[in-house]
Parts: C-alpha cells; sequence; structure tokens
C-alpha cells in the first residue's frame, strides 16, 4: 500500500525525481551512467519522435502556407509569419481570446471554490466519508464525450432536464446550446462539473497534511470554524492552493473536447476558445486550413508554457522549503 | 471513534454525492427510456416502464468500436509500461546525468495541448500512411501517458534503497537483472496506476480519434459516440446506452483499483 504513495505527502509529483544535485564531480562517464542511458534510451527515443518531431511539424505547418495538396506533396510556400499575422487580425481572434479568458478564469474560480469547500467538508470524516468522496471522482474517470453528450442532452431546449425543472418552476426554457447568449455558459457549467473532482482531490490531500494539532489548538483557543478557516486552513494550503489553480488553469486552457461535443464553438462563434478555433480549422471543416491552425496552436503552447514555468517555480520553491 | 461523528454530516455528504452525481444517473435513467417517452414534458424522473432497446442497438452496432478502444486501450498500456518503466529506473535509481532536465522536460511535454499533438501527428501520418490504423492511434494516444507514467516511476523507485543495487551487484547480478528481478516486482503498485491511467486515458481519448482516424473503419467507441450524436438526434436512449457501456471501464477501475486512483490523481494532476 505504501507503495503507490510517492506524493502522498503533497501534490508535488517530482518530490522523488529529482533529488537535490549534489556536490558537483565531473568524472568520466561511468559504466553505471551508460547502462542508465541504455535504460533511457527508449524513452529518448520516444521523445524525440512522438514529441519533438511532431511540435516541429507543427512549427513547419506554422510557417507555410499548406492546402490539401501541399500537405501529401510536401511543397508549400514558406510564408514566415503570414500566418499568425492573420491569426491575430482575424475577427475570430478577439472573441476566441475573450472567451478562453471568461472560459478559464470562471471554470477554475468555481472548481476550486466548490473544490475547497467539500474537501473542508470531507476532512472530518464521518460515517461513509471516504465511499462518498471516492464516488465524487467519478465525473472524472468517465469519457468527455460520455459526460459532454449527458449534459447535451440535460441542456436540450425542448427535451432536456434543465429546462423542464426551469418550467415547473414558472420560469422560461433557455435555449443553452443554440443561444448565442448561453452557449458559453452551458458548456462552463459543464466543465465545472468535470472539474470539481480533480480540486477536491487535491485540495483533500492538501488538508491532510494539515497537522491536526494546531486545529486543536486552535479550537482550544476557542477559535470557531470561520476564523479557523481564514487563519488556519487558507494561509496554510496556499501552497497547494497555487499549484491546483495553476494546474487548473493548464488543463482548462487545452480543453477542446466538452465544448467540440456540446456546441461545436457555436453559435456564431459565441463559445469558440483558442484551442476549439485550432482544432476547428484544422479539422471541424470540410476545408482544413493546417497553417492557421497551427499558429493558434503555437500560440495556445506559449500561454500554456508561461503558466507552466510559473508553476514549476512555486513547485520548486515548495520543495525548496 | 465512530459515536462521536455527527450523523448530519453523513446526510450531507449524501446529498452532495446524489447532486453531483445526477447527470450520471440521468444518463442511465436515458438510456432505458423507451423512444416515444423521450419527448414527454415533464420527462420521467425514474424508469417507468424501462426498455433495453438502447442497449440492444449498443449490441448490434457498436461491438466493433469497443473491440477497437479495447485493442487501443491495451496497446497503449504495454507501449507505455515498455517506454516509462526502464525510464523510470534509470532516472531514479541509475541516476542517469541530465536528468533534472529530462524531468523538466516531461512536465513540459504534459502542458502541451493535445489539438497540437494531433496536427503534428496528422500531418507526420498522412506521409507515413498511418492515418485510420490502430498503431496509429496507440502511439497518439500513449503521448498522453508516457510523460505521466515516467514521472511516476521515477518518484517510486528514486525511493528504493540504493544498497539494494550494490547488494545485488554483490551477488554477480547485472543492471538489467536487478531491473526484472528486484525493481520491477517492488515497483507493482506503480504498474498498476500507471496502466489503469494509460488505459482509462486511450479509452477515453476523442481529439486523437477525431483527427486521425477520421475514415478508419474502426472506430473507437468515443467517435462511435460522436458520429452517433450526429447522425440520428432522435434516439437519445440509444447514444445514452453506448454512453454507459463506454462508462464501465471507468466503473470497474474506481471500484476494484479506487486507491491506485486516488494516487494517481494526486502524483501526476494530469488530464486533458
Amino acid at each position: 500500500m505504501t507503495t503507490t504513495q510517492p506524493t502522498a505527502s503533497a501534490l508535488s509529483p517530482l518530490r522523488g525525481a529529482a533529488p537535490p544535485p549534489g556536490p558537483r564531480r565531473r568524472p568520466r562517464v561511468s559504466a553505471t551512467q551508460w547502462t542508465a542511458l541504455g535504460f533511457a534510451a527508449p524513452l529518448l527515443a520516444y521523445l524525440g519522435f512522438f514529441y519533438a518531431y511532431p511540435l516541429w511539424r507543427n512549427i513547419d505547418l506554422s510557417v507555410h502556407d499548406y492546402n490539401v495538396r501541399a500537405f501529401v506533396q510536401g511543397d508549400a510556400d514558406f510564408v514566415g509569419f503570414a500566418n499568425y499575422a492573420d491569426v491575430f487580425a482575424s475577427p475570430i481572434f478577439v472573441t476566441a481570446l475573450t472567451n478562453t479568458v471568461i472560459f478559464t478564469l470562471v471554470s477554475i474560480a468555481v472548481q476550486y471554490t466548490v473544490g475547497l469547500a467539500l474537501a473542508v467538508f470531507f476532512r472530518g470524516s464521518f460515517r461513509l466519508s471516504n465511499t462518498l468522496r471516492a464516488m465524487f471522482l467519478v465525473p472524472w474517470l468517465l469519457p468527455l464525450i460520455v459526460s459532454a453528450s449527458t449534459w447535451s442532452w440535460m441542456m436540450n431546449s425542448d427535451n432536456g432536464l434543465i429546462n423542464s425543472v426551469l418550467r415547473a418552476f414558472g420560469g422560461d426554457g433557455i435555449n443553452w446550446l443554440t443561444s448565442p447568449d448561453y452557449s458559453l455558459t452551458a458548456v462552463i457549467i459543464a466543465n465545472i462539473w468535470l472539474g470539481i473532482p480533480f480540486n477536491l482531490v487535491i485540495l483533500y490531500a492538501g488538508l491532510q497534511n494539515i497537522p491536526g494539532d494546531i486545529y486543536e489548538a486552535a479550537s482550544l483557543d476557542g477559535a470557531g470554524p470561520a476564523r479557523t478557516f481564514a487563519s488556519i486552513t487558507l494561509p496554510l494550503l496556499r501552497p497547494v492552493s497555487a499549484i491546483t489553480l495553476l494546474l487548473g488553469l493548464i488543463y482548462t486552457l487545452k480543453v477542446v473536447d466538452v465544448i467540440w461535443i456540446m456546441t461545436t464553438g457555436g453559435p456564431a462563434n459565441s463559445s469558440v476558445t483558442l484551442a476549439v478555433w485550432s482544432y476547428r480549422e484544422a479539422f471541424g471543416t470540410g476545408r482544413p486550413d493546417f497553417s492557421p491552425a497551427a499558429a493558434v496552436g503555437n500560440l495556445l503552447i506559449v500561454i500554456a508554457l508561461v503558466f507552466g514555468f510559473l508553476h514549476l517555480r512555486f513547485q520548486r520553491r515548495q520543495d525548496e522549503s | 471513534m465512530t459515536a462521536k461523528r455527527p450523523w448530519w454530516k453523513t446526510v450531507l455528504g449524501l446529498v452532495f454525492t446524489a447532486l453531483m452525481l445526477f447527470p450520471v444517473y440521468w444518463m442511465v435513467n436515458v438510456s432505458l427510456t423507451q423512444t416515444s417517452d423521450l419527448r414527454r414534458n415533464p420527462p420521467n424522473l425514474f424508469p417507468v416502464n424501462l426498455t433495453l432497446d438502447g442497449y440492444e442497438a449498443v449490441l448490434q452496432q457498436q461491438l466493433p468500436a469497443l473491440g477497437t478502444s479495447l485493442m487501443i486501450g491495451f496497446g497503449c498500456v504495454v507501449l507505455t509500461v515498455l517506454i516509462a518503466a526502464p525510464a523510470g529506473y534509470s532516472l531514479g535509481l541509475l541516476r542517469l546525468r541530465g536528468r533534472t532536465t529530462l524531468t523538466f522536460l516531461l512536465l513540459v511535454a504534459q502542458m502541451i495541448p493535445a489539438v497540437v499533438m494531433a496536427m503534428g501527428f496528422y500531418a507526420i501520418y498522412v506521409r507515413l500512411g498511418l492515418l485510420n490504423t490502430i498503431p496509429g492511434l496507440i502511439v497518439a494516444n500513449s503521448t498522453i501517458a508516457v510523460p505521466f507514467a515516467v514521472l511516476l516511476y521515477t518518484a517510486f523507485m528514486a525511493g528504493l534503497p540504493r544498497e539494494m543495487l550494490q547488494a545485488a551487484r554483490v551477488d554477480g547480478a547485472g543492471a538489467w537483472r536487478a531491473f526484472t528481478a528486484i525493481v520491477l516486482p517492488l515497483s507493482r503498485n506503480s504498474t498498476i496506476t500507471v496502466a489503469l491511467f494509460a488505459f482509462l486515458w486511450a479509452w477515453s481519448d476523442f481529439i486523437f480519434a477525431s483527427t486521425l482516424n477520421r475514415n478508419g473503419d474502426l472506430i473507437p467507441i468515443t467517435l462511435g459516440i460522436f458520429n452517433y450524436i450526429g447522425n440520428n438526434t432522435t434516439q437519445w436512449n440509444a447514444i445514452m446506452a453506448t454512453a454507459v457501456v463506454a462508462s464501465v471501464p471507468a466503473a470497474v477501475l474506481l471500484i476494484l483499483a479506487q486507491r491506485y486512483v486516488a494516487a494517481g490523481v494526486t502524483a501526476g494532476a494530469v488530464k486533458d
């Protein structure tokens, strides 16, 4: 049992992975190093062929003018940054960027808040608490197509459950997926539901690391639940919170499936994010346009990496402390 | 102990869980509903006069897709373990020089959006003729799991005592022998976690399937559902029945391997 818990401590997946560098000696490459290299060779080859090469192809796509014919023959014209310029100049760009910001920020803010509330709730264990907490993982484990199509049907304008509940309470039905005013809200709701388990699990693990005697001391001092939460839980959980939010951000930025399955980014681009836009240009229409799609994709990588580095710095600082 | 725990928390916990899992319940409910009742207003909250028509449709139409997904899932597990376990050994125990950089690259790799990888793979597969093939999908899907798996193995193996290796060497066992006879068996739990997630991610994949396998004869189940939605929007009971069947691996894993799931979430914290 103890063996699968590399990070039962907290969320720093790499605590064991990057031990502090020892004193740097520079011996000649030892036999062990050659052996080590041998064992790592499949991974290195894999990263080269299946990560570096596709990424390189992607950059290549973004600086050429690829159409379907050039795709097969490989003789596309070099156009430099023209694709990027087109992307920035496109009227969709501003819409997609705005939607991405709203989708990401609202999703992670609500996921985090609900996840934290649930983590605090589950902290003091009670009968069935472990089983119920495990049940909360279900949305996270289901294939996205399953969750997304279930939400689609629940949000169906005429026959969806949500609208029939609204009508039962005297309200009007809402065209969740087919109205430009609501499509973004609809996909955000589904995405929040998908992300709560992740936040709950991570924050719960973080809470377990706060020593119980601190809480005991606080309660001896007469601190109520609100006070305890504000003065103990939140501050001590800060590093874990930062990591949860950053990871949430990175993963939410790249979401395609949920949105594509529910609304395909529509109607009228009202739920298009950068990732969905890229997907649609390349694969979503009958006429694939790989070059701008690759440009948008590379833009997305840059954004993700900025936050990724932030995340790594946080984690390193946490590991050092 | 238990006596002091307040019962109202259990009640509240049940309510929260019920709310959270309601969409899952609804999926099952719709999957058992008669086609004629699908458009009822208000809809039946319980499957009164339930039918298995939806599941019959699944059996008739989606069996090949389920088989394809199984093959892709298992292929992905094998490929991932074959690459990640030796790499973890190299990084965690043999202390490969440059491991910090490599670890860093693996972390960065997890941040790359799948849609970008899909385009890169598409461009490569077009030339190699790997579009619409199962090996092509296995390789593409494994890119989700490999960085996670290497990091997981490394973290675990770095915690193993290195003296053990020396002892093995004294006994005349080489690095390979030590790996297969000692390290791998000890890492059994890591392997289970890795295999579980590699399978689940490959099984659930939609982006690679919908881009690299658009015209294939053998489509995975996720794409089967998606095409279903596109083709006949009237038969939501059949769609939901397929969705229920597609959820079975997740349910099985949660029941049989819950602790490995929890370990994986906190360890890698990766999902697209």
